[in-house]
């Protein structure tokens, strides 16, 4: 079965590269080539499927896709040392807020954004908020947490107080090693409303309330860092239930058939943006490629193969099918209107702001005993 | 060089001299330079490759622990303001102008941020405070500024704020080494001990030295009687042996590591094993990964062959005639061992728990993996600073500290054993 979806996929890609290399013959030869940071993993094969190869076979252009355990990390070090390889960095909100105040970054002008068909400009049809200074969002993704509904025969888990009560729902959590989200998580776990959480977040009750409930369950903890770890750790029996992006879990349990159910209760929902460093050595080449790949139709195709939402809302109608043909994508994407009960919007002020200070924090937390 | 006392000497004696008539000492002398000249240029490829990839990058590197002029560089005015007052005695309009100013400037090429980060290294909100400011820089409307701006944020006015901007003025600092010992600041600029939840490193470098320690003790253990086998058997059973010690050397740590967490994680090969046989029930499964045990048997199994080698290279040179000797001369297998064979592999046995425990003090991927919380080292977070959190003067400062502590555990050993009894092969 999967043999067969891997060659009906491939067939399409396969005549296009030819027939894209007819075209290159009568070109001439001024194919470049950049350098592509994204998170690894499912999440990179969808933008590898949705935007790298068709802008390949229409371009001639090269793309170098590298996976990093978080894209941003890499920019700055390289824009202060002077010597920028990477061209385009999927990063977070947070992230391209902070470093385009650093100046780390190249502003991008949204007017020269593809319009959606039916001709709105780019700046009214992506989602508020999905443009800054210096970055084009491409997904709205999400925190969740979930479990293998293999290890709960009885009761299984239903909201995210779940995620810190080891006595009712034994077994090792896996949580992402870092202070964003687990103290938002941790809060709104903690009886906190969704909408008070930054308020308390802002005050050092609040963030010792956060840790206070992360102490109850910090010896359960498996810690990760990669994207691609959590299911993994589902996998292997490792943990019972795992923090995750969502779009990994729908990955593994559609796509791979493992029993994991997504608990969309306290999901912290982010955008991911395409960046360009300053000074990039394929500076317009990387802008051609982002304007191509947040069009309308490259967002809704991306949707095809995980299930990220597109930060575009003319995207929304094109969304269909998972790529094995039945699976309704709507449904598992974190913005349906099902999963966003008690959902929590990432602040990603707060984030550029306090960043570093609450993550000096947790890591004084995670090493002491 | 012929010196004053030569050339009377020579002139009593006649000097000596070679057939064209230059002394022989010059001579000599010219000939041996020469020699040495030859062996530098043959050597020169090499110092300057150590030089340019090596010397130079650690230096630069290690500088940036005490060079920060972040602040300097893009707050020139109130940088010198500070350098010239005593902002717990004066913190009149001028400062606030040259603050104003300043952030202005550092707004409009975008570095305020920058600035706030290095401020924000030593008193924690300083980015936001900064950051929120210079947005909204453009409502102060000419002086008088320091009302204005005390009115746009309170904090402007905290003293602990302006002692730590005077010490940011400066370009250099010691205030990273301070935070890599644990220490802070307090308002009025003396030093005093880290709140508790901030201390940290402290106690993760006496982690890491006393993980390296017990890791170079059991390689110690494991490697000993190992590379006495492999020295003693015949060799074409040794060699097989050998190989079986060098094809983990060959594997990539990675693969190794990452194999150690197959087997040993809670729902791994060897937890299945003993519940299958009964010896442990469900619920008790041992949890060998992802805290200070994943960290300390993984590292010791990537470790072992850097103590076998050595170790099996000394005992290959030890005669068996010796101990042969002691035992037909009465002494029991013990003494044998202990005052005979023992003492002629201690070059080996320093040469291996060197060895090891300086790679292990520096190592982070396999802490990185399988040490869960509790079995991070402080490579762990020199990686953290360098890579994440990018305060890379931290990054530094801890890096230059436990370089320093190598340094001084090799010069304490060099008193204790000696280095010359040390032989790596």
């Amino acid at each position: 079965m999967q043999e067969k979806t891997k060659m009906t996929a491939f067939k399409p890609i396969a005549v296009a590269t030819l027939a894209a290399g007819l075209v290159l013959a009568g070109q001439p030869a001024t194919a470049g080539e950049i350098t592509v940071v994204s998170w690894g993993g499912a999440y990179t094969k969808s933008q590898v499927e949705a935007y790298h190869k068709p802008w390949m076979t229409q371009t001639g252009h090269k793309i170098k896709s590298v996976d990093a355990p978080n894209p941003a990390a890499p920019i700055k070090a390289q824009v202060k040392a002077g010597n920028v390889s990477i061209d385009v960095a999927d990063v977070e909100y947070s992230d391209a807020v902070r470093y385009c105040d650093e100046g780390l970054l190249e502003t991008i002008d949204p007017s020269v954004l593809p319009p959606a068909p039916d001709g709105t400009p780019a700046t009214e049809d992506f989602i508020e908020g999905a443009l800054t200074d210096c970055a084009v969002a491409n997904i709205v993704w999400s925190t969740v947490f979930a479990y293998d509904a293999a290890k709960f025969k009885g009761a299984e888990p239903k909201t995210i107080a779940d995620l810190f009560d080891v006595k009712k729902f034994p077994g090792k959590r896996g949580l992402r090693k870092g202070a964003k989200p687990n103290l938002e998580m941790a809060l709104m776990a903690d009886g906190v409303p969704a909408a008070e959480v930054y308020k308390l977040l802002t005050t050092d009750a609040g963030v010792a309330r956060a840790f206070k409930k992360l102490d109850t369950i910090k010896k359960h903890v498996v810690w990760w860092e990669a994207g691609a770890q959590p299911p993994q750790l589902l996998a292997d029996g490792e943990v019972s239930m795992t923090t995750a992006y969502n779009g990994r879990i729908f990955n593994a349990a559609i796509g791979e058939d493992k029993p994991f159910k997504i608990v969309w209760d306290g999901q912290v929902l982010d955008f991911d943006l395409f960046v360009i460093p300053k000074g990039a050595p394929n500076k317009d080449l990387a802008l051609e490629f982002i304007k191509f790949a947040t069009d309308t139709q490259r967002l809704a195709d991306q949707a095809k193969y995980i299930a990220y939402g597109p930060a575009r809302k003319s995207s929304g109608k094109l969304v269909g099918l998972y790529q094995d043909g039945k699976t309704q994508m709507a449904p598992h994407m974190p913005t349906a209107a099902a999963n966003m009960g008690n959902a929590l919007v990432n602040n990603f002020e707060f984030w550029a702001d306090r960043d570093s200070e609450l993550n000096e924090r947790f890591n004084a937390w995670i090493a002491s005993n | 060089m012929p010196t004053a006392t030569d050339t009377v000497a020579a002139g009593d004696l006649g000097p000596l001299t070679t057939g064209d008539g230059t002394p022989l000492k010059t001579a000599l002398a010219r000939a041996t330079r020469r020699a040495r000249l030859k062996a530098l240029f043959l050597v020169a490829p090499l110092l300057l490759f150590v030089i340019v990839t090596f010397a130079v990058p650690i230096g630069q590197m290690l500088y940036l622990s005490i060079y920060n002029p972040v602040f300097s560089d893009n707050m020139p005015r109130l940088s010198s303001w500070l350098r010239a007052h005593d902002v717990t005695q004066v913190r009149g309009e001028d400062a606030f102008k040259a603050l104003v100013l300043d952030l202005t400037e550092a707004r409009a090429n975008r570095t305020h941020a920058q600035v706030g980060t290095r401020i924000n290294y030593e008193r924690t909100g300083a980015t936001s405070l900064f950051k929120s400011t210079a947005r909204k820089i453009k409502r102060i409307k000419g002086p008088p500024y320091k009302d204005q701006l005390l009115a746009l944020n309170e904090e402007w006015g905290e003293l602990h704020l302006w002692t730590v901007m005077t010490r940011a003025a400066a370009p250099h600092t010691a205030a990273f080494y301070a935070q890599a010992l644990d220490l802070s600041y307090d308002a009025e600029g003396d030093i005093v001990r880290a709140p508790e939840n901030r201390r940290i490193y402290g106690h993760l470098f006496l982690r890491t030295l006393l993980l390296s320690a017990l890791v170079a003790g059991l390689c110690l253990i494991l490697g000993y009687p190992a590379a006495h086998l492999l020295a003693s058997l015949p060799l074409k059973y040794s060699n097989l042996l050998m190989v079986m010690v060098l094809l983990p050397f060959w594997t990539s740590l990675l693969v190794r590591t990452t194999s150690w967490i197959t087997l040993l994680q809670s729902q791994g090969v060897l937890n299945d094993m003993l519940v299958s046989v009964g010896i442990l029930s469900d619920n008790g499964r041992l949890e060998l990964m992802y805290n200070q045990w994943g960290t300390v048997i993984a590292m010791t199994h990537i470790m072992l062959p850097f103590m076998i080698l050595p170790l099996y290279s000394v005992m290959k040179t030890v005669p068996k005639d010796f101990v042969r000797a002691a035992r037909s001369l009465g002494a029991g297998p013990v003494t044998a061992f202990l005052r005979v064979y023992l003492p002629q592999t201690v070059p080996g046995i320093g040469a291996g728990i060197l060895l090891v425990f300086i790679i292990s003090v520096g190592y982070y991927i396999t802490p990185a993996l399988v040490g869960g919380s509790s079995g991070q080292l402080i490579s762990n977070q020199i990686a953290f600073h360098m890579l994440q959190s990018l305060n890379w003067g931290l990054a530094a400062a801890l890096g230059a500290l436990l370089l320093g502590g190598v340094i001084l555990l090799y010069w304490l050993y060099d008193r204790l054993v000696g280095v010359d009894n040390m032989k790596l092969g």
